[in-house]
């Protein structure tokens, strides 16, 4: 019975905690919008959603001999983080764009309200299953 | 809950931006101050940021910091004013580099980033709220 309701929901809430994180870096662009030489950081959401789903090909690098170390990632799902194309280089190599920085932030604060608000009606679809009215 | 590292970092900038902010306050003040206690002319002076890194789970995320503060290395503003007791053999006194119109630009720019990060606050904190509302 666990395992099935890990399986409703397991899915949202990968990728809640990936808005979440998602989040994290965005903010940290806000807040270094003026730091010198400071470089906007992102990560690719669906293809960070695809690995952390197990379909899709984990970003990494091929270790083609057994000396070879594995590539830490800095992420626990396996997104790897990118660097922003700024569309106007600043000259004291800032790439943050508040415009899109700020577009971004708000866009997955309302994706991450949706994962949360299906999150909740799965929850409430199995409260209606269960109830014997 | 990475979300509470949201207030970790914006709380960072908001911190920084309100010591450049002083510092802009300072360098205004003392815009005219031709001696200072150690007989000097007021430096203007400037405060350098550096993102830091959060450790954990999320190494790519960063927070700020004021790195140091400078003195602004622009020379001194000279100005002819014989009378003055502080002028030197051909009658100038040397006065603070402050520049006005570029503390007044670091000001609007300190205050707009100020606000932008309150913002970010303000949506992490919604989205936290939101989350304890779960299975409700």
């Amino acid at each position: 019975m666990i395992g099935r309701i890990d399986e409703e929901i397991g899915f949202m809430s990968k990728a809640l905690n990936l808005h979440a994180q998602r989040q994290q870096l965005l903010a940290g662009n806000i807040a270094n919008a003026d730091t010198p030489n400071y470089k906007a950081v992102d990560i690719d959401f669906s293809r960070a959603l695809q690995t952390a789903m197990g379909s899709g090909d984990a970003v990494g690098l091929n270790r083609t001999a057994p000396g070879h170390l594995q590539a830490k990632d800095s992420n626990p799902f396996g997104a790897r983080t990118l660097y922003r194309q700024p569309a106007q280089p600043s000259i004291d190599g800032n790439t943050v764009d508040m415009d899109v920085e700020r577009t971004q932030f708000i866009d997955n604060a309302i994706r991450y309200q949706f994962a949360l608000d299906r999150v909740s009606g799965k929850f409430k679809e199995m409260q209606l299953a269960l109830s014997s009215q | 809950m990475s979300l509470f590292n949201l207030f970790d970092i914006s709380g960072s900038a908001m911190t920084a931006q309100s010591q450049r902010l002083n510092v802009v306050a300072s360098n205004l003040a003392n815009a005219d101050s031709a001696t200072s206690s150690t007989g000097q002319p007021y430096r203007a002076k400037q405060v350098v940021f550096s993102a830091t890194p959060l450790g954990g789970s999320n190494g790519a995320a960063a927070g700020v910091r004021v790195d140091r503060v400078i003195d602004d290395p622009a020379p001194m503003k000279m100005m002819y004013d014989p009378k003055s007791p502080l002028a030197d053999a051909k009658g100038y006194v040397t006065m603070p580099n402050v520049n006005a119109v570029e503390e007044m630009v670091n000001m609007i720019s300190a205050s707009r980033s100020y606000q932008s990060n309150a913002d970010v606050m303000n949506t992490a904190k919604t989205l936290l709220l939101k989350t304890l509302q779960l299975g409700q």
